[in-house]
């Protein structure tokens, strides 16, 4: 049995936990753009902690079940509605044979997590059905394709349906201005400390230049003594700086390894709360400790079983 | 020697500060050992040409634990001092002839070399892959003879064809699929270099040595080798 794709919106993504383990061939990890909301909506349904989704990006995806079976939504509210009736997003929702399940576009964050019971059955490519377009991997035809017109999603059908919701506390606010611990490390001793006082004292703004592989930020140019470093690996939400001073966060889809110079990263749950902000939002940072991000993590994963 | 925390599920060694065979050397060795010492605790191992990139797995280790098991991990691989590594020669056929020889005109007017001169320099050197990125399977070697070092096309090519060697400075490259990219191509070999279905799945990894053996248009034709995709 399977979702039949309608409409596959702007961007949706088959994504389980990435594809780890194949780094030092080049091969990047994928996997979800914010953790929090992927790892609830697998809970919600009690799948197994990885298991495969749909990320949406922007909305506008349309799906028809063939089988009846229960989804859960978490994430950004893309306005999901079944047949025409509006769906709250970080709970679960029993769906039947010929439901339309339709989202419009960003109420509230932008990336929104389509769990269904059991996962989608997808065939793994090194370990991962994680889509990464550039590097031709993972979705449903193991090539890197985003979701397209007519594309079946295969679950299996669950006739009892479940019932779960997000406790409160773990619900963020999108709305809310991001204030985002950065744990200073690579080449931070490099900046003059005028240019991190800068950093951590203003506000940047999310460009139109955000993608799976990076977000670019503008504000107040933040310049390094180097130009260019030794090509080094690049963690998951390390924070790059060009010649132009503006920073560049990297995400799941990034480069394995590259030459400019960065001043930390940010934790895997804060480079989440960043994926969940579109263009003209506004961030600000201050300085984390990596225990803090350790302990931070730590609750998360407890608090999911993971 | 240095072990410096990223974020709560990654740090980085570095083990020295310039591209040097000395230095590459050592972070082969210290590969190997990190990933006989930690095992099941690594989630990824991201080495290039002074560092390594180490991400474990928080669910099994925390930030102490990590330093503590690295620390004697690299100790340990030094001690034995690459006894138990062998790195391993391969050789890559080449053709350097004028259909892929994309720049190979460019690069002997700035040699002020003959294209024999420069296919006898750059496939008589012995090569280190120093790196792996950029895209799958992308591997960095080094060193090129500097007599035929020319710097990256000011303007990148839209498409690289896939299996191209390209020159950019002292460095060496083969593209194993098709990408955009600036280094100067001086030939193509007809192998693939990433093949997905193999467990080790690129044909070279860092630390290897890599000979280029120039073959003739037929030699080309017979292993695969295409002249398309540009």
């Amino acid at each position: 049995m399977s979702f039949e794709v309608i409409n596959p919106g702007m961007l949706t993504l088959i994504q389980d936990r990435g594809r780890h383990g194949y780094q030092h061939q080049g091969i990047t990890t994928g996997g979800p753009m914010d953790s929090h909301a992927f790892h609830w909506a697998n809970q919600l349904l009690g799948n197994a902690a990885g298991a495969a989704q749909l990320e949406i990006t922007f909305g506008m995806l349309e799906l028809r079940a063939e089988a009846s079976t229960t989804i859960a939504l978490t994430g950004a509210d893309l306005g999901a509605e079944l047949n025409g009736e509006a769906l709250a997003p970080w709970c679960t929702h029993a769906v039947r044979p010929g439901d339309r399940l339709r989202f419009q576009s960003p109420r509230s964050g932008l990336r929104a997590y389509l769990a269904v019971h059991g996962g989608f059955e997808v065939k793994p490519v090194l370990g991962s059905c994680a889509t990464v377009s550039r590097e031709q991997l993972g979705g449903l035809d193991g090539q890197g394709a985003k979701l397209r017109q007519g594309d079946r999603l295969p679950y299996r059908a669950l006739e009892t349906p479940l019932d779960a919701r997000v406790p409160g506390w773990a619900v963020p606010d999108y709305q809310k201005p991001l204030r985002l611990g950065v744990m200073l490390g690579y080449q931070q001793a490099h900046f003059p400390r005028t240019a991190l006082m800068t950093f951590f004292s203003e506000t940047y703004e999310v460009t139109q230049n955000i993608d799976r592989m990076g977000y670019r930020l503008a504000g107040s140019p933040v310049h390094c003594d180097l130009d260019g470093i030794v090509s080094e690996g690049i963690a998951y939400g390390a924070i790059q700086v060009p010649k132009d001073g503006n920073p560049i966060v990297l995400m799941r889809d990034r480069q394995t390894i590259g030459g400019y110079p960065k001043l930390g990263c940010l934790s895997t749950l804060g480079a989440g709360a960043l994926a969940q902000r579109g263009p003209g939002c506004r961030v600000s940072f201050y300085p984390m400790d990596v225990g803090e991000a350790e302990a931070e993590r730590l609750l998360f994963n407890r608090s999911l079983g993971l | 020697m240095r072990i410096e925390a990223l974020n709560e599920e990654s740090c980085i060694v570095y083990l020295g500060e310039t591209i040097d065979e000395a230095v590459s050397a050592r972070v082969t060795r210290a590969v190997a050992a990190i990933r006989e010492e930690l095992g099941e605790l690594l989630v990824d191992l991201v080495p290039s040409y002074t560092s390594i990139l180490v991400c474990y797995d928080l669910t099994r280790i925390d930030r102490f634990g990590i330093r503590t098991r690295l620390r004697r991990a690299l100790e340990r691989g030094e001690a034995a001092g690459g006894a138990g590594f062998e790195p391993r020669t391969v050789e890559l056929p080449v053709y350097y002839g004028p259909e892929v020889a994309l720049d190979l005109a460019d690069i002997c007017e700035h040699a002020g070399l003959s294209p024999e001169e420069v296919v006898r320099i750059h496939s008589e050197t012995d090569y280190r892959v120093y790196a792996i990125g950029f895209s799958p399977g992308f591997a960095y070697l080094g060193n090129t003879d500097r007599r035929i070092a020319m710097s990256r096309k000011s303007t990148p090519r839209l498409k690289v064809p896939s299996g191209s060697l390209g020159i950019a400075d002292t460095q060496t490259a083969i593209y194993p699929s098709s990408t955009p990219g600036g280094w100067q191509v001086i030939g193509r070999t007809p192998l693939a270099m990433v093949d997905w279905s193999s467990a080790s799945l690129a044909r070279v990894q860092v630390g290897d040595r890599v000979r280029f053996r120039p073959i003739s248009r037929e030699e080309y034709r017979e292993l695969g080798g295409r002249f398309d995709e540009l």
